[in-house]
This record gives C-alpha cells, sequence and structure tokens, in this order.
C-alpha cells in the first residue's frame, strides 16, 4: 500500500519537471542510457527544479521516510531493493544521512542476482568505512563469490575486496585470492594482485610468505598484472630499498620496453605507451638507485632514452618529463644525465602554461640543493614568480628562496616571506611558513635590531598557531646567548626595549604565545635597560593581567615575570596592589603566586638569592630523592606512622589480595610502573621535586627540559658554511651574480633564450630594473666560489647565532640525575660531587654523536651499506633470482616480441671458488648442532669462513680466518658492526696478533637477538697490518630460527602460561597433500623450527619455543579441512609474527 | 590520491569516492571547503591548489568540475591526466558523455571509477580493456534479460 502512495509522490515531481526542456538525456542512447523516466530521474529532476535549501531537505527527508518503509517491507523485491539502494547512493551523495540502509546494501550484495549485486557491492563500498561494523557481515559473501563460477562476480568480489575489507578478516579471503592469482583470466590476476596490495598496506605481515608469488605477478605475461604488481613493489621499496636492488635489471628492462613502445597499442595514451606504468617505474628506480653508484649504473641509459622519447609536446609527456627529472636527481649523479635534466627544467620553468611552470618551480626547489646554479640561470623567472597571482605559485617559489637563502640574502627572503604571510589565510600555509622564517632568521640573522623585529612580526603575525618550538627556540638563543658576551647584552636590551614600545600601544591584542616571551623576556633582563623605571615595566604588566583576553597560561607567565622584578625593586606599590587584588582570585594558580609573591616581598633576602639576576642557565642541582626529608621520615616513623610503600608494591599486594579472582596477567601495567616509580629513585611519593617554592626560576628550568627534548627533532639542513655548491660548474662563465653591475648580472644569463636578454644599457625599462636589482640581492652569495671573494665576503653563511653547547645541557642533566638516583641510593653525598665531571663527559659523546649524524658522514655509512649488501644478499637471493629469471624468461610477455631480458651477470658471478685451506671446526663444538662451514669472503691474503653453532642459550658464530700467503701476516682485527637488531656478546672485536703461513685462525662470538626480525645482516670487516692497512668487509645474513631453541615445559605450565601472554596471532594455513595428517604437519614443525611438542590431543597440538635467552613463545595448533590453524601467543609482540612466516615457508616446502 | 568529486558549476556535488577513512562529518565538511576554494578561482589560474598537507588537482569539463586530492610528492600533471582519461573512459562508455549522463547514471560512472582507480592508485591503463570490462558485466545482464525489459528502475 505504501508502496504506491509513494509511486504517486514521487511520479508528481517527475511530470512537473518534464517541462525542463534540459532535464532529459537527450542524442542517441549508448550503452547505458537509462529512460529518464525511472523514479530515480524524477527524484533528480524534482531536486534541479526546486530553489531553495529548505525545500530540498523536505523532499529528500520525504523519500528517506519512504525509502525506509520500502527497504524494511518484506515483501520487497531485490530488484526493488536494487532501485531503492541506487537512491540512496544520491541522498548520501547530497548530504542526508541513511545509515538505515547500510544492512540492505549487505543484503542486497549477497541475495541479489548479478546485476543487483553489483549495486550493494558498490552501495557497500560508498556507505562503509574500513572500520565499520556492518562490513563483517560481507565477508561470508565476499568468500561464497570468490569461489563462483562465474567470472563478472569474482570480479566483482576482488573488487570490493581492494577496496574496503576488515583487517582482521584478511586470513579468510587470502587463500582464495592467492588461488587467483594462477586464473587464467588476466583480469582476475590483475584484480587479486590489487587485492594483495591492498592487504599489504592494511597488514603487511599477512602477506610475508607470499612474497615469491609478487614476483611471479611481475614476470606475468599480461601488462596489466605487471603494472598492478608496480604498485606492491614500489611500496615495499619504500620500505627497505636494500632488499630489491636484485630486481633493479628486471625493473631497467621493462621500462626500456614499454619506452621502445612494444606494449601493445592498447596502453598507449595519446600515443605515448603506457605513462602509469612509466611513471611508477622511474619512481622505483629513484629509490632503488639512491645513493649507490653500482645500481645507478644500471639505469643511465634507459634514463636517458625517457627523456630522449619524450618529447611530444602534451602534459603526460611532461608528467614524465618530471618524474625523470626527479629520478635522475635522486639517483647516484652522472654528470652527462644531470644537464640534459637540468634543460629540461629549464623547458617546464620558461614554458608559458602556468601549471608547467609550477612543475618547473617544484623540480628546481628539489634539485637546487644539488645545483645552485639553476637557480641562477632562472633569476628572473623565479622573480617574476614571486609576484604571481597565482597563490601556490607563489608559495613554491619561496620554498625555493628558503633553501638557496644565505647570509646575504636573508632580509630580503625573509621580507617577501613575511608579505606573503600578512596575505596569507590559511593557517597551514601560515604555520609552516612562520617555521622557516623563525629558521632562517636564527641561523642567517645579519643583527640584531633585524632579528628582533623578524621575531615580533613572527610571533605577531603567526599568532597562536605557530609550534610551540618557536618561541621556546627563541628564549633559549636570548638565554644561552652567543660566543660574545657583549653582543648578547645588547640583543637582550634591544629586545627588552622593543617589547616595552609595543607594549605601550594600550588595546593592542597581541597573541599568547607572543605575550609569554615578552613577560619572560622583561622578567629576566629589564635591569638591562636602565633608563626605565621598574615600576613602569610593573605596571604595564598589571594592566596586562587584567585584561580578559589573556589566559591564564599566560598570566602565570605575566606573574613570574613580575615575581622576578620585584625581587630587585625595593617596596612597589604596583606590587602590593597586584598581591592585594589576586589574593582573592578565583584562578587557583593565580592566588598560589600572589601569595608566594606576598611572602617573598617580606623576606628581600631570601627572595634575592632565590631569583638570582640572569640565572636563567645556571642548572639547578635537584635533590630528586628528597634526602632532606630523611629526618622528617623517620620522625613520623618513629611515631609509628607506616612505611611508604611505593605504587607497584601496593598493586600487588592488592591483586595478591584477590588472588583468587585473577585470571588475567598483570604482567604490563607491572612493568610500566616500574619503570615510573624508577625515576623517582628512591621511591619518593612526590617524585622530582623542583623546589616548588622558588616560583620563576625553576618553573622555566621544568619548562626548558621539556623543550630540549624536542630539539633533537630540529633539521638541520644547513652546515656551517650555509649554502655552498658542491662543485665548481663547468659553463662558469662569470654567473656569480653581482650587486654593482647589470651587465655581469645579464652576462650569467648567456646560455638562454635571446628573448630575455635585452640590450642591457638602454631598453632597460624602470621595471626590469627594478627586478634586476631584486635579483641581485635574492642570488648574491650563490654561484661559484670565486663570485663570493669578489664580494669580499669569504665566509658566505655568516652563522650568527649560533647555539652553545648548552642547549644538551639540561636534558643531559635530567637523564644523569634519574641514572644517578638509581645508584645512588646506598651513598649519596660522594656522587653528587661527581655530577658535573660525569655531565662534561656525556656532553661530550653526545656532541661526538651528533656530529657523526652530520649528513656527509651518514651519506658515507649509507655507501658502505650500500656496497655491502649486494654481496651480501646475493647469496642469499641466488636461488630466489634465478628461478625468478627463469620464469621471466618462459613467461614475460610471451605473447609479445619482446626480447627476454637475460639473468643480470652478477647473478652468475657466484662461483664457488675453493681455497685450498678448508677449515674445520674444533672438537668440542663439533658435537653441537651445526651449520656447514661456508666462505665469507675472501682477498689475494685473506679467506674468512664461518659456521653457526647452535648452542643452548646462544648463537655461536665461527669465524676462521686462514692465511692464503705464505708469509705471516700480523694483528688480524676482526670488527663486527652494531646493529640495532643483534646483540654481540663480549665484544665485538677479536684480535689475532699473528696468524702463521698457510695456515688458520678462529674466533667464536655468542650472538643473541635484541629486536625480532625474519631475517637481518650482520656486517663486520676484518683488517690486517701489511703495507698498508688492508681490509675486506663481510656480512652475514642471520635468521629468526638461528635464535629459536625449543622449550620444555608440561601441559599444565603451557595452559599457566598461555593464559599470562597477551600478544597473539592467528592464521590459517594450508597443509600440503602430502602432510595431510595431523602429526605429520607436526613433525615438520618441531624439526624445521626446533619447536618443543608438549601435547598432542586429538586434533590440536601446542607446541612451545623460547626465544634466546628467555622470551618463551607458544603455539597452539588445530586442523580442520585441510588446513591447520595456528595460534601463536608471547611476551613480545614481534615474535609471534615472525614465527608464522617461518611456519609459512617451512609447510609451504615440505 | 586521497579522494575525487565532481560537483557542477552551482556547486552541486556529481559524485564523491573516498580512498582514506573519514568521519561523515569531516567529510562534509572538506566538501563545502573544497568546492567554494575551486569555485571561486579564476580560470587564468593554475589546476593545484594547496590545500591543507595536501594538494587539489582540479580541472573543469563543460559544467562539472573534476577534483582530486593528492600528496605532495605525487605528480599533479599526471593526476591531471587521471582526471582526463577518466573523462574519455565515460565518454567511450556513454558516448559524447554530457553532465546529465552522470547525474542520471551516477552508478554507471562509479563502476567505472572503479575499474580504473582502485586505492587511489590507477589500476588500468588500457581504455579498450577498462571499457570492455563494463561492457562485459553490462552484456551478463543483458543475458538476465534484465537489463532490456525494466521499465520499473
Amino acid at each position: 500500500m505504501s508502496d504506491v502512495v509513494e509511486r504517486t509522490l514521487s511520479a508528481l515531481p517527475g511530470l512537473l519537471g518534464q517541462h525542463d526542456p534540459g532535464a532529459g538525456p537527450g542524442g542517441a542512447g549508448g550503452p547505458g542510457r537509462v529512460s529518464a523516466s525511472s523514479r530515480l530521474g524524477s527524484l533528480i529532476r524534482s531536486i534541479t527544479a526546486l530553489t531553495s535549501k529548505h525545500e530540498e531537505e523536505k523532499l529528500i527527508q520525504q523519500e528517506l521516510t519512504s525509502l525506509k518503509a520500502t527497504v524494511s517491507a518484506p515483501t520487497t523485491t531485490l530488484r526493488l531493493m536494487k532501485e531503492c539502494m541506487v537512491r540512496l547512493i544520491y541522498c548520501e551523495m547530497l548530504g542526508y544521512e541513511s545509515s538505515f540502509g547500510y544492512i540492505h546494501a549487505i543484503k542486497l550484495a549477497q541475495q541479489g542476482n548479478l546485476l543487483e549485486k553489483r549495486v550493494g557491492y558498490l552501495a557497500v563500498s560508498l556507505f562503509l568505512h574500513e572500520n565499520h561494523e556492518l562490513l563483517l557481515l560481507l565477508v561470508n559473501t565476499v568468500v561464497k563469490d570468490l569461489q563462483s563460477t562465474n567470472l563478472v562476480e569474482v570480479c566483482m568480489a576482488l573488487t570490493v575486496v581492494s577496496q574496503i575489507f576488515p583487517r582482521e578478516m584478511i586470513p579468510a579471503v587470502l587463500p582464495l585470492i592467492e588461488d587467483k592469482l594462477q586464473h587464467s583470466k588476466e583480469i582476475i590476476r590483475r584484480k587479486a594482485v590489487q587485492a594483495l596490495y591492498k592487504f599489504y598496506l592494511i597488514a603487511p605481515n599477512q602477506v610475508q610468505h607470499i612474497h615469491d608469488k609478487f614476483r611471479k605477478a611481475l614476470c606475468d605475461r599480461d601488462a596489466g598484472v605487471m603494472a598492478a604488481s608496480l604498485h606492491i613493489y614500489l611500496q615495499m621499496i619504500k620500505e627497505n630499498s636494500s632488499g630489491y636492488k636484485d630486481l633493479t635489471g628486471s625493473f631497467v628492462t621493462i621500462l626500456k620496453q614499454v619506452v621502445g613502445g612494444k606494449l601493445s597499442a592498447d596502453f598507449n595514451y595519446h600515443s605515448v605507451p603506457a605513462p602509469w606504468l612509466q611513471i611508477q617505474l622511474l619512481r622505483i628506480l629513484g629509490l632503488l638507485g639512491k645513493d649507490d653508484p653500482r645500481t645507478s649504473e644500471l639505469m643511465y641509459d634507459v634514463l636517458d632514452e625517457s627523456l630522449r622519447r619524450a618529447e611530444i609536446n602534451h602534459n603526460i609527456t611532461y608528467a614524465i618529463l618530471f618524474e625523470c627529472v626527479q629520478t635522475i636527481y635522486t639517483i647516484y649523479p652522472k654528470s652527462e644525465l644531470l644537464e640534459k635534466a637540468a634543460k629540461c627544467i629549464g623547458k617546464f620553468v620558461l614554458s608559458p602554461k602556468i601549471n608547467l611552470k609550477y612543475l618547473g618551480l617544484k623540480a628546481l626547489t628539489y634539485v637546487i640543493q644539488q645545483d645552485p646554479n639553476l637557480a641562477l640561470q632562472h633569476q628572473m623567472t623565479i622573480i617574476e614568480c614571486l609576484d604571481h597571482p597565482d597563490p601556490i605559485i607563489k608559495r613554491e617559489t619561496l620554498e625555493l628562496l628558503y633553501r638557496i637563502t644565505n647570509g646575504q640574502n636573508v632580509i630580503v627572503i625573509v621580507q617577501k616571506m613575511l608579505d606573503y604571510l600578512k596575505e596569507s589565510k590559511d593557517e597551514y600555509a601560515i604555520i609552516n611558513l612562520v617555521g622557516k622564517i623563525a629558521e632562517l632568521a636564527e641561523k642567517y640573522a645579519p643583527n640584531n635590531e633585524w632579528f628582533i623585529q623578524t621575531m615580533n612580526a613572527v610571533f605577531s603575525v603567526g599568532g597562536d598557531v605557530v609550534h610551540s618550538d618557536i618561541p621556546n627556540n627563541f628564549l633559549r638563543l636570548l638565554a644561552e646567548g652567543f660566543d660574545d658576551g657583549e653582543e648578547d647584552l645588547q640583543l637582550r636590551m634591544y629586545a627588552v626595549q622593543s617589547y616595552l614600545a609595543l607594549l605601550e600601544e594600550e588595546d593592542k591584542l597581541y597573541p599568547q604565545k607572543f605575550l609569554q616571551v615578552m613577560s619572560w623576556v622583561l622578567g629576566e633582563y629589564f635591569s638591562l635597560v636602565t633608563d626605565v623605571d621598574p615600576e613602569v615595566i610593573l605596571t604595564k604588566l598589571h594592566s596586562l593581567l587584567k585584561k580578559t583576553f589573556v589566559t591564564s597560561e599566560t598570566k602565570t607567565w605575566i606573574m613570574a615575570a613580575v615575581t622576578k622584578i620585584a625581587s630587585h625593586t625595593s617596596c612597589s606599590k604596583t606590587v602590593d596592589e597586584l598581591v592585594q587584588e589576586l589574593s582573592s582570585s578565583l584562578d587557583t594558580c593565580l592566588r598560589q603566586y600572589a601569595f608566594e609573591l606576598k611572602h617573598l616581598c617580606e623576606d628581600k633576602a631570601l627572595m634575592k638569592s632565590l631569583l638570582p639576576f640572569d640565572a636563567s642557565c645556571t642548572d639547578l642541582v635537584v635533590d630528586a630523592s628528597l634526602s632532606f626529608l630523611d629526618g622528617f621520615v623517620a620522625e613520623g616513623l618513629a611515631h609509628g606512622a607506616a612505611p611508604y610503600k611505593p605504587h607497584h608494591q601496593r598493586q600487588e599486594e592488592k591483586l595478591s589480595q584477590e588472588k583468587a579472582l585473577n585470571f588475567e596477567p598483570y604482567g604490563l601495567s607491572f612493568a610500566s610502573s616500574v619503570s615510573s616509580s624508577g625515576v623517582t629513585g628512591r621511591q619518593s611519593p612526590t617524585g622530582l621535586s623542583f623546589g616548588s617554592d622558588t616560583s620563576g626560576n625553576s618553573a622555566e628550568t621544568g619548562h626548558k627540559e621539556t623543550n630540549t627534548l624536542k630539539l633533537e627533532g630540529v633539521r638541520k639542513l644547513w652546515g656551517k658554511e650555509g649554502y655552498l655548491p658542491k662543485k665548481e660548474t663547468k659553463t662558469g662563465k662569470g654567473k656569480e651574480p653581482q650587486a654593482v653591475p647589470c651587465g655581469s648580472l645579464l652576462a650569467g644569463q648567456v646560455g638562454e633564450p635571446p628573448a630575455l636578454q635585452p640590450d642591457p644599457a638602454a631598453s632597460l625599462s624602470e621595471e626590469d630594473k627594478e627586478k634586476q636589482q631584486l635579483a641581485s640581492t635574492l642570488f648574491v652569495g650563490l654561484g661559484s666560489s670565486a663570485g663570493v671573494s669578489l664580494m669580499g665576503k669569504p665566509d658566505t653563511a655568516t652563522q650568527k647565532f649560533k647555539r652553545k653547547s648548552k642547549i644538551n645541557e639540561t636534558q643531559q642533566l635530567s637523564e644523569e640525575a634519574s641514572d644517578l638516583q638509581n645508584s645512588a641510593a646506598s651513598d649519596f653525598g660522594p656522587l653528587l660531587d661527581t655530577v658535573p665531571i660525569n655531565m662534561e663527559d656525556s656532553e661530550g659523546s653526545m656532541h661526538t654523536r651528533l656530529r657523526k649524524a652530520s649528513p656527509c658522514s651518514s651519506d658515507n655509512v649509507e655507501d658502505n651499506l650500500a656496497f655491502e649488501t649486494p654481496q651480501s644478499l646475493r647469496k642469499s637471493m641466488l636461488d630466489d633470482r634465478l628461478s625468478a629469471n627463469r620464469l621471466s624468461q618462459s613467461s614475460l610477455f610471451a605473447d609479445s616480441n619482446i626480447e627476454i631480458f637475460q639473468p643480470s651477470p652478477s647473478a652468475q658471478c657466484e662461483s664457488a671458488s675453493e681455497t685450498p685451506l678448508v677449515p674445520s671446526l674444533p672438537e668440542e663444538l663439533e658435537e653441537l648442532p651445526h651449520s656447514e662451514v661456508v666462505g665469507l669472503c675472501q682477498s689475494d691474503a685473506l679467506a674468512l669462513h664461518l659456521c653457526k653453532v647452535w648452542t643452548d642459550d646462544s648463537l655461536l658464530l665461527i669465524v676462521f680466518v686462514s692465511n692464503k700467503t705464505t708469509s705471516a701476516l700480523c694483528a688480524v682485527n676482526l670488527v663486527f658492526e652494531e646493529t640495532e637488531h643483534f646483540q654481540i656478546l663480549e665484544s665485538a672485536t677479536s684480535q689475532f696478533p699473528v696468524i702463521e703461513a698457510q695456515s688458520v685462525e678462529h674466533c667464536q662470538k655468542g650472538m643473541r637477538m635484541n629486536k625480532v626480525c625474519t631475517q637481518a645482516i650482520l656486517s663486520g670487516s676484518v683488517g690486517y697490518q701489511s703495507e698498508m692497512e688492508t681490509r675486506l668487509e663481510f656480512s652475514v645474513t642471520l635468521s629468526l630460527m638461528d635464535f629459536i631453541r625449543p622449550m620444555e615445559m608440561t601441559t599444565e605450565d603451557f595452559g599457566k602460561l598461555w593464559l599470562s601472554l597477551s600478544n597473539d596471532v592467528k592464521q590459517n594455513i594450508k597443509m600440503s597433500s602430502c602432510q595431510d595428517s595431523f602429526s605429520a604437519a607436526l613433525d615438520t614443525l618441531q624439526q624445521k623450527l626446533k619447536l618443543h611438542r608438549v601435547d598432542i590431543i586429538g586434533n590440536e597440538g601446542i607446541l612451545a619455543c623460547q626465544l634466546l635467552p628467555s622470551v618463551p613463545c607458544l603455539l597452539h595448533c588445530r586442523t580442520h579441512s585441510g588446513m591447520l590453524a595456528l595460534w601463536f601467543r608471547s611476551p613480545c609482540a614481534a615474535l609471534p609474527d615472525g614465527l608464522l612466516y617461518q611456519c609459512q615457508r617451512v609447510m609451504e616446502e615440505s | 590520491i586521497h579522494f575525487i568529486l565532481l560537483f557542477s558549476r552551482q556547486g552541486k556535488l556529481r559524485l564523491q569516492k573516498w580512498y582514506t577513512t573519514l568521519p561523515d562529518k569531516e567529510k562534509k565538511k572538506i566538501i563545502r571547503e573544497i568546492v567554494q576554494i575551486i569555485l571561486s578561482r579564476n580560470q587564468k589560474t593554475s589546476s593545484f591548489v594547496d590545500w591543507k598537507d595536501l594538494k587539489l588537482v582540479y580541472k573543469r569539463y563543460a559544467s562539472l568540475y573534476f577534483c582530486c586530492a593528492i600528496e605532495d610528492q605525487d605528480n599533479e600533471l599526471l593526476t591531471l591526466e587521471v582526471v582526463h582519461r577518466y573523462v574519455e573512459l565515460l565518454d567511450r562508455y556513454f558516448g559524447n558523455v554530457c553532465e546529465l549522463d552522470i547525474i542520471f547514471n551516477f552508478e554507471k560512472a562509479y563502476f567505472i571509477l572503479d575499474e580504473f582507480i582502485i586505492g587511489g592508485e590507477v589500476q588500468e591503463t588500457s581504455k579498450k580493456i577498462a571499457v570492455k570490462a563494463i561492457e562485459e558485466s553490462d552484456m551478463l545482464q543483458e543475458t538476465v534479460e534484465e537489463y532490456m525489459n525494466k521499465p520499473a528502475f
């Protein structure tokens, strides 16, 4: 009945709407044109005909009500339901909530025929989000459809899976989707890969075991499937580029074929072959070639070809060019390519098309650090862009300028940034830009006045959205000062003066953070300004306190300043007044301050000692153990008070009382409470006591401590020398811009098109001259070093405000303090004396550490690593690679006429060269389980072999060093590098004073795994003294299984332990035919993974193992219909994942 | 690609597809904001806009705006071509596509989009194959004879 009413209702506006001439879809009907007389059509038309939002709302509500009735009516047919869903989607799109229909969308996907199912799936993917609870109801439908024989159903299921799927249900569909990778239809294979990509994104460890299947997909004969697999590879390589270096050859070959037009013409887009594919590959190559000369070597040719081939004037070729340029500048540089890429950037920058210009700027910004001369070439364009009406171009230009800032152009650049800042309203842009200005100002400020003024602008424009680092850094800079004491005073004085001037304006509203900065500075340094009466300052602060826009946090800052000022003045009327007022304030914090101030004022001597002048940088020694309370405590105990129990102890006691009810372990909370109480050292009830009675200074120190911690994250892009070109340019035709002669400026543009080269003397219009002027100020100090010395300023970047080493001190102190407290419990007195010494030491080490982290040396380290990994991986990857190559030969593009790429030469060079000296294990180790002795590396003089011995409590690495020469080798030194994954027991080095000719020595190292990973590389080097220092590098792959040992226990123990463990992982894996019986499967696990079989009951089994030294991991398995359900539990979160991976591996192997 | 929006010159939303999970309220706010930003831009400016930490890439086809949100390191030009390719696909499917086709057959537009972009990544670069996939499933419907003789829709 209601249906009929609804029909008439919705038909009415439809009739009205038909008068609208544009409403019906005119023209010939394509395959998808639907008659507009449908109900959806009428709904849409009536909505278009409406004039007010209110009417629309009314109509939609009406529509929703009728829809609600229809969908929940049991008589509604699926066909009608489908039509309802489409209308619901439409309502949702207009922004109206229609959650009542969600469940019906799922039902429709489940029950409908193809057409209805498709709408159902679409509605689900539009309505629900990943964490929606209803999504679980979809899983069964998906599983059913995946098993369907109808291709379209399978397709739809795969599509929905790759868009939206609950993470915890992945195991339910994973095996089905894996099967689809072998499907005969390309589209199914491609969608399966897509679904796996989705899984990889949301749960990478669940698809760990199918990495070799990705390789197969990469070699698929259909280019679409291959392209889909590239998404996965891009993601994986982003996370770990070193693991996939061996695939570089394949990617290069694929790109070569694509660029060469060997793909079917279907993939052409505006006659460019598969541009999306190309760009994907270029990105992958960029990641692989980064800082790796050897890998980069492989790609130079194909990059060159890509640049050459992309010549048609179309957006898509520009997109490819842009990507090429980025890749070229990312990988290990090659001068020819760089030159070509630079030319390419020129094309972008000089293009009249605004989109291309923007990309050109973006590319310039990217490459400018490597090649600042490019900025010089395009300086005029950059200047034009600076005043471009389109904000995005302006912003990108500023970003570019930010990267070329130095001591000489900072004033102009910061001015430009401030101008932009004042126009900008977008909060995100403001935060970003303000941070940059502050950074530049700090680094390159030419003088005090400018610095303070700039920071004032930053604070007042940036307002309260600025990152809290900025005011904190600024204050620290003021407080700690620089090398020159006189300068410091000047700076502080100027700051005080400028703030006083700012506060002069009565009714101006300043951001809170700015007020805080002001009050701190005034409180700290007011006395530097001698011509102003402190009373005046106090009055100003007082009036601020009365303002309503000042937040209570800012008020406490102001109070702190007042207290500090008051300590240096004799009786002040303002202070008395203020104390009077605030003593009755509703804000408890302020009231407390007021009382403190009152009491301090009564005892000036105490006040002076508490608040010494300019002491913000002196470190307070805090007696964190509260030893001064010892007498009080002793007295209390003597009077029969209960001794203090720390938090965790109390909790434990409470637990033991409740034991009968406690089923779940409290392991975690116990651990955290231990660590938190560890900080307080002697378990004092109040924690760190920062002399809570001193107000001003201690509060600041507290602040600063948290600030210094954050400092570590601040990027230090710039070295001390500021921005200097790496090498002399070959085209150094006087590209150094000068402030004085216009001629030389233009000479700098020799290589550019004539359009930009007017006669320098005659035809320069006023405007041009202005621009030239701007250019000369902007790009000063950028060219070759010769230009710089011409300017008479050899040091380009006079880094004015160097942070003193003190920065880390406060943090150090706190670390130190907590360390000390732990050990100081017994005798506190003498240790206190050692504090300064310790501090200095650790400060020193901190600095060396910091220095080590400077970019150049870290590059070196990376280079080394990059050199090593291919070698070390070669062995382990050999098998994989061979199989991959074999595969590719047979199947890669087998149906098209593409030449097949050969296995890369490096794969074959692994020829086993036997040494005459074959080492053997010493007898006492021979009996223990051990691996074969394998060669690690060798040179003319030395050969290294390795054997792993699995003892009960560690992994022993036995390294044999054989001397192949005919003379003795002296001072052979073997060093393992520290890694985060492994811990080397005893020391990481071994010394052999002498190794006789033709003999073998060995050393052994006990290893433990610190951070769980399936496998990781331990590298090291061996060096010896000959005429020159000779080093030989090697690396060893250690897998998780090297550190897993069986763990013996009874079933009862297992049960108890099981309940107490919190991290669990479940997964179903397929059993292969040969392990059809459950016990056979368990045998495999037991033998290959060194698990201890605790018990088997029916079709369930429990196994246990431990990660050395003693991290348990328990496994419960169960079989049902050919699947083995594994359930791991362990206290260590990463361990179950690692073991699961191993299980999948061995089960697949066997 | 974080999301794709299609809206008319009057600011009416025609299609929305989200590849990141956001609460509904947030989505509505974002849509309002973006539609306003883009409609207020004049024709001569570039096709890119900074928006929060993302970038909007948009293009206008007749009366319809296509807008994608991408990350900073993504390729803007390429995204522009993604939009263009999508329009081409629509055009091929509908045959000389116009805004009305998309308004009245928005579910078809969604199907095509899903064939083309999945999870924010372009998945099929071959126009023929994408359209074929859609037509194939349409054909199957026809064999069910559902599609032809159903006047109720």
